[in-house]
């Protein structure tokens, strides 16, 4: 109970800071709306012009939707974190009851509450612009959002522990790592696309799995159980990696008194 | 005992900023870490509160072992400093509500109340910690340090940028906690008045040892100086 009341209290923290900041609540919602607009304007281009787009009136926006989903979640993991560092307040924190677990759940927790801040109007507005309900996909949307929310918390926390380690010089991995597992998750296109020899580095990403199941999904073939578990086993892989790694940093920065001199 | 340390050090590299320290510390007492920048006062602080982990030695609070267990005594102690800061856009009331929380506090809205009516911060309740002057964020704090009463309070700086009154009004506000609770005062601070008046005991640091240890009044008149300011010269200065 006492560990719930802490998690309440550092996801109280962070709904505190939103709360007082309306330009930052818009701005978690704004580059999901601008993607999806882009996105539709060039899935009204190519209905007329690609056959396999044509299909599927939906893929391009479904794809752009979720793979905002998976950047919303790791930033939002990432951003929070260095919210306490911008703050200096990781020695106040650290010296309260508060464990690095518990920080983490928080985060996770706070994660959820921006990346469906940012997720959902780009969602809800593409049924009036374009058509387009990503709602359509039943169930299995479900399943996809869950599952590139974990792989987001767990790019968040590696980003994260590189930050604390390395210090704020490198916060910019926050922004650039997500997009080094762009080309190999198949946001836009079917794995086979890519080279042979990357297609097993794409098919150890759980990303690569959700998107191939979406395009499953949205073309009509059904859900695909393998690409579900496969993705299922490499999340909860990344995940150990992810808190293994923050974890084990979180140890480092209290033998190297990281704690009381982290900050801008 | 509140605080027992055994052979207590702390190297970075090559360097050591604590050179295996032992002491005690009775509960109730008020006790300062007196000593040049760099003579490991910060350190010892931050390995007490469990910021830090030693390179080796033992360090017990309220009987817990804290390399092992913090968890189980941090909630009874807190911390207040200068040199790390709350989150910046959060307002005083919000900043307190969360360290309320992370605490356990219960009544926490009726222990916020007293506390910003002792500090005189009741008319900034709802303005972001960023915006307050340097002396305001330092009452902030100790509000902070004071929510979940705590039996061992480790104290850097308490009075630093505040202006002589405010300073006094707070010293005599740790006074009072400590004659109320019986709680254990051990702080570091540069201000010797502050430590003359609040401490009945001052260990005295260079290079990460403890030099000496003693009462203010004992300490002077074995230096054979008038004050602590003047022993604290004659230390910081002893080659």
């Amino acid at each position: 109970m006492a560990s719930l009341i802490r998690i309440y209290a550092m996801v109280l923290r962070h709904i505190y800071l939103l709360r007082g900041s309306w330009p930052r609540v818009l701005e978690l919602a704004y580059w999901p709306v601008m993607q999806m607009i882009l996105w539709g304007f060039i899935t009204q281009f190519f209905m007329g012009h690609s056959e396999w787009v044509a299909q599927a009136a939906g893929l391009l926006l479904a794809a752009v939707l979720l793979w905002d989903v998976l950047f919303r979640a790791q930033l939002g993991v990432t951003l929070p974190f260095f919210e306490e560092l911008y703050s200096r307040n990781l020695g106040h924190l650290f010296v309260s009851p508060l464990r690095p677990w518990e920080l983490i759940v928080s985060l996770l927790g706070i994660s959820t509450v921006r990346t469906l801040i940012g997720v959902v109007p780009a969602a809800l507005l593409a049924i009036p612009l374009y058509h387009y309900s990503i709602f359509t996909l039943g169930l299995p949307l479900i399943v996809f959002f869950t599952q590139l929310l974990v792989t987001g918390w767990a790019l968040g926390l590696m980003v994260s522990g590189l930050v604390l380690r390395f210090g704020l010089g490198a916060q910019s991995l926050a922004w650039v790592a997500i997009f080094a597992l762009a080309p190999v998750s198949g946001i836009y296109y079917p794995i086979d696309t890519l080279p042979n020899w990357l297609q097993p580095v794409a098919l150890a990403l759980p990303s690569a799995h959700v998107f191939e199941g979406m395009r499953a999904v949205v073309l009509g073939e059904g859900f695909h159980v393998g690409h579900f578990f496969a993705a299922l086993v490499l999340n909860l892989v990344y995940m150990v990696l992810g808190a293994a790694l923050f974890m084990s940093v979180f140890g480092l920065a209290r033998r190297r008194g990281l704690l009381l001199h982290s900050g801008e | 005992m509140a605080i027992q340390v055994a052979d207590l050090t702390k190297r970075f590299g090559k360097a050591v900023a604590v050179d295996g320290i032992s002491f005690s510390i009775a509960r109730g007492s008020a006790t300062a870490l007196l000593g040049p920048n760099g003579a490991g006062k910060t350190t010892t602080l931050a390995m007490l509160l469990g910021l830090m982990t030693p390179s080796s030695g033992s360090i017990r609070v309220l009987g817990t072992d804290m390399l092992r267990h913090r968890y189980q005594v941090l909630g009874r102690m807190n911390y207040a400093s200068p040199y790390i800061d709350l989150p910046q856009r959060l307002t005083v009331r919000e900043n307190l509500n969360v360290y309320g929380r992370l605490y356990g506090v219960r009544n926490l809205r009726t222990r916020i109340k007293i506390l910003t009516k002792e500090l005189d911060l009741e008319r900034f309740m709802e303005r972001p910690y960023r915006e307050m002057s340097a002396g305001q964020r330092t009452r902030v704090a100790l509000a902070k340090a004071l929510l979940n009463e705590p039996e061992v309070l480790l104290l850097d700086e308490p009075t630093a940028s505040l202006d002589p009154d405010t300073a006094d009004r707070i010293r005599g506000l740790l006074e009072a906690y400590r004659g109320r609770t019986g709680a254990t005062l051990l702080l570091a601070s540069h201000n010797m008045p502050e430590v003359e008046r609040l401490c009945d005991r001052v260990m005295m640091l260079r290079s990460g040892r403890i030099v000496d240890d003693g009462t203010p009044e004992g300490l002077a008149s074995r230096y054979g100086r008038r004050n602590l300011e003047e022993v604290f010269l004659d230390v910081a200065r002893r080659v």
